[in-house]
């Protein structure tokens, strides 16, 4: 199985390859578009800010080739919002897979939320074997609303779209690559799709 | 609901775990790599890192050593001590650090810490302070804890968040290494000032100190290392006690 991360100058590349590797599995990390589009797995990551990320996509052309792909695909932290239709960031128009708006906290706690925080009404086979409301590790400023699509929902300030499914889309908020047993289960399920 | 988090600290020097009372009189603690990997099996919710040495010795963080962790374990976790550049950070983060935390250099040049916010993202920005009481007054102290400058610990911790800062670890110089607690008034005082998370350090002896900074400290998360290296408090034990004080943490298996 070939595992390719998209790699556009949006941090954590190496979080997710080492995370991979303790799977056993060694992940190509490119931002070509021809060895994205042939790998069986995609892993979209992403720290960093959206206008500046979603630039980098277009001018490598690399928008129209996520927006295409057919085989099971991995939106982590960023990823996620960049998958949404619209991030409050900057303003910035994103990938579209999933219809749904990107906000800002409301200051009402700190933000970004930052450490670990609890998954319910989990509902999708990413989820598969773990306990109920596992903790994950979050750290963003900016979440997805909930949706038709959302797989699973985190309560911070407000509920929001923890997770997202939709097709061979699937995306987390949370860093599967660093939190603990649970997040190493959740990309054990992604690569088994 | 997001927890409380317990963070323990590992003093690195010359690779290997090291711990001393007040910054003097280091001892022996371990390999860091192992008890990285213990403090992750006993539900650490991250780790730091700090190159104690790397300041005063000018000696630069060991890359080497972070790829070692990084490949080993699945939390996220802060390298500090002796970053003073960009170039410093990027190389630590590209060896898999997650978040880098800045002392002396902060204080030394406060545009850093924009410059790194700007171009990493705030979220692995750490600032530490380490401060002590000079005559009634908390000052800001650099070089591992032994120079006093003319900072104000809560101005300085202001500034710190105005420049974009994603996190600060707040050391009571007085409370290091003595294990009567944190300086949980100052921490409170900080915390409730800023919309940052504010990390307790300095001063951990026992299970209700840690209570005390979550609720009289108002602290996010809590910092400790003599406790934990020399086992005098389980991190497991430390968290269902919390728990049962209401204190949201995370319980790992």
């Amino acid at each position: 199985m070939s595992v390719v991360i998209v790699n556009y100058n949006a941090g954590n590349v190496q979080s997710v390859t080492d995370a991979l590797n303790r799977l056993g599995v060694q992940p190509v990390i490119s931002s070509d578009p021809e060895v994205i589009a042939s790998s069986d797995k995609v892993i979209f990551p992403g720290v960093g800010e959206a206008s500046t990320a979603m630039s980098f996509l277009k001018e490598r052309k690399l928008d129209k080739v996520i927006q295409g792909l057919k085989q099971p695909v991995f939106g982590v932290c960023l990823g996620l919002q960049l998958m949404c239709r619209h991030s409050e960031e900057n303003n910035t128009e994103c990938l579209g897979v999933f219809d749904i708006q990107v906000r800002k906290f409301e200051p009402k706690l700190k933000v970004p939320q930052m450490g670990w925080n609890t998954l319910t009404n989990m509902n999708s086979p990413l989820f598969e074997g773990l306990p109920e409301n596992p903790y994950v590790y979050f750290v963003h400023s900016y979440y997805a609303e909930l949706s038709n699509k959302t797989v699973a929902t985190t309560d911070y300030v407000n509920p929001f779209s923890a997770a997202l499914q939709k097709d061979n889309f699937y995306a987390l908020q949370a860093h599967p690559e660093k939190s603990g047993k649970v997040g190493e289960k959740i990309l054990e399920n992604f690569l088994k799709l | 609901m997001l927890t409380k988090r317990i963070i323990p600290c590992l003093d690195v020097k010359d690779g290997r775990t090291v711990k001393g009372v007040n910054f003097v009189g280091l001892r022996d603690a371990g390999d860091p790599v192992e008890l990285a990997a213990r403090y992750t099996e006993e539900g650490a919710d991250e780790l730091v890192f700090l190159d104690i040495t790397a300041t005063v010795e000018k000696r630069k963080t060991l890359v080497e050593l972070v790829r070692k962790i990084a490949q080993k374990i699945n939390i996220p976790f802060t390298v500090g001590g002796g970053i003073s550049s960009k170039e410093d950070v990027s190389a630590l983060l590209n060896a898999g650090a997650d978040k880098i935390s800045i002392n002396s250099s902060a204080v030394k040049n406060p545009d850093l810490i924009n410059e790194l916010a700007l171009e990493f993202g705030s979220q692995c920005v750490v600032v530490a302070i380490d401060t002590r009481n000079v005559g009634g007054e908390h000052i800001v102290h650099v070089r591992g804890g032994r120079t006093p400058t003319a900072l104000k610990t809560l101005e300085w911790a202001k500034e710190i968040a105005e420049r974009d800062a994603g996190e600060i670890l707040l050391t009571s110089m007085d409370h290091d290494g003595t294990k009567s607690g944190f300086a949980d008034e100052l921490i409170a005082e900080v915390s409730q000032m800023l919309t940052v998370p504010v990390i307790a350090s300095g001063g951990a002896g026992n299970m209700d100190h840690f209570v005390d900074t979550f609720i009289k400290g108002k602290a996010d998360a809590a910092l400790a290392a003599s406790i934990f290296h020399f086992k005098e408090i389980q991190l497991a034990e430390l968290k269902t006690y919390l728990a049962t004080k209401d204190i949201p943490v995370r319980i790992t298996q």
